[in-house]
């Protein structure tokens, strides 16, 4: 094993590879996040559509989320950055094919921010259905409209129960931003690769690769335990609650 | 905007397609089978008191479930050639062939997600029956293998299925190392022919119809499981 690699001088660019590490941990971050605030947004109005009872709110819901988990990611990102240009009106084709700045970057952040909200969204509405009809009743019984309920009950509560699976999308979502790479995204994977085939050192860089998606994965975990524990209602969801 | 769709690409290609799915399904099924069954040793590995067994599982399915499968699958492009030079000590060896590389891969990613999906069924049979086994005097491997496992995986069946569907679009990823699964043989005539938007709209149909199915399928399994209990 021989990790000096990392400070030998690299192909192009004019630093070292431990140059293109840090860019690829930039862009995977930078991805994953970005994609993570559409998921977030997205996914919270889509998850609160499929628990309202308007079948017309309901099924466009459900549609979409049928729709974004049944297609493997791969073939979604394909979509967004090969098809889609060649299927909206011509004047934004064009300018998706021409002057669109980054153009492998949005579309790997705009196709995994889509493609997660579809998950957000189901957590979601377990976290809403998880809560007794009986405080909505309260929340109506004193005057509340449907959507102060949703605002100052369901949400609030249903956000709080849902942290842990919300914690592990969020770490799937950093995982998945790897398959950007597949649309010329140089993110951490896909520079670990590249520095090991002009190096040849392909068991030293895939370690630093490995150990740098490990460390993200802890760092999200401490992070959202901490939140569940500064937001925990006392009484509620006790030390039981984790 | 589909005015000039070029269907017949699509008819042209079958045959190729038709290979590139049955190499999608065997991956899917064969690295199912062997992630269940590396998945429950690494489960009773997990929930064994003795620390050198439970301390490497964790540290093994912990490891995997950080790590992105794309980073997985070229990772075991890598070692399972150099293994195969050590085991045969021959220096050319050639190694084994990209479709048993890419099925250690997805068996070995897997086998990460389904410990946690077997030991949480384990756990969730009743201490009772465990307790009920040794009163009987069933050794440990009796007891698991007659009483404990049977029940566990019956409650599993419909979480087992589903990690089967979400494997199933994971094997597209196959195309990072070019292999020709249904993804990679869209990929391929898309790119010959110029008819990406074709190929990639066909394959997200013919993706979303079968999971859609499926997932359906496995919905109409855990209702009837369900009534059954």
């Amino acid at each position: 094993m021989d990790f000096s690699v990392f400070f030998q001088p690299a192909f192009s660019g004019g630093g070292i590879y431990l140059d293109w590490v840090f860019s690829g941990i930039k862009w995977t971050l930078l991805v994953s996040i970005l994609a993570w605030i559409i998921a977030f947004t997205v996914g919270s109005v889509l998850g609160v559509l499929r628990t309202t009872h308007p079948v017309a709110l309901r099924a466009p819901a459900t549609a979409y989320v049928e729709v974004f988990r049944n297609i493997p990611l791969l073939v979604q990102m394909f979509i967004w950055y090969f098809v889609l240009p060649e299927i909206v009106p011509e004047g934004l084709g064009n300018w998706m094919k021409g002057e669109m700045p980054m153009p492998e970057f949005w579309n790997a952040v705009l196709c995994l921010g889509f493609y997660t909200a579809s998950r957000v969204a189901e957590q979601v509405r377990s976290g809403i259905q998880s809560i007794p009809d009986g405080q909505t009743y309260a929340g109506l019984a004193v005057g509340l409209t449907r959507a102060q309920v949703y605002r100052h009950v369901l949400l609030p509560m249903g956000y709080r129960i849902i942290i842990p699976p919300l914690t592990s999308e969020f770490l799937t979502i950093f995982k998945n931003s790897s398959v950007a790479l597949t649309i010329g995204v140089l993110e951490l994977t896909a520079q670990a690769r590249q520095i090991s085939e002009y190096t040849f050192r392909t068991f030293e860089v895939f370690t630093v690769a490995t150990v740098v998606y490990v460390l993200i994965t802890l760092a999200v975990t401490v992070a959202m335990r901490a939140l569940e524990n500064r937001v925990r209602v006392p009484g509620y969801m006790g030390s039981g609650g984790k | 905007m589909f005015s000039d769709f070029d269907f017949d690409v699509i008819s042209r290609s079958m045959p190729y397609m038709g290979e590139g799915m049955l190499f999608s399904l065997g991956l899917t099924f064969l690295s199912m089978i062997g992630g269940i069954f590396l998945g429950t040793l690494l489960a009773l590995m997990r929930l064994s008191s003795f620390r050198v067994l439970n301390a490497p599982a964790a540290g093994y399915v912990n490891l995997t479930r950080s790590t992105p499968l794309i980073l997985v699958i070229f990772w075991f492009y890598f070692l399972v050639p150099l293994a195969m030079k050590k085991i045969s000590g021959d220096a050319y060896a050639t190694g084994i062939g990209p479709f048993y590389s890419a099925l250690i891969a997805f068996t070995m990613f897997e086998a990460a997600y389904y410990c946690e999906i077997i030991r949480a069924g384990i756990q969730s049979v009743p201490r009772g029956q465990s307790d009920a086994a040794f009163a009987l005097g069933l050794t440990y491997g009796q007891g698991m293998r007659r009483v404990i496992l049977p029940q566990a995986f019956r409650n599993m069946v419909p979480i087992l299925l589903t990690q089967g569907i979400i494997l199933f679009q994971d094997t597209s990823l196959v195309y990072v190392v070019g292999l020709t699964d249904f993804m990679g043989a869209a990929s391929k005539i898309a790119q010959r022919d110029g008819r990406l938007v074709e190929m990639y709209l066909f394959a997200a149909l013919v993706y979303f119809l079968l999971c859609f199915s499926a997932s359906y399928a496995v919905k109409r399994l855990q209702v009837k499981y369900g009534a059954g209990r």
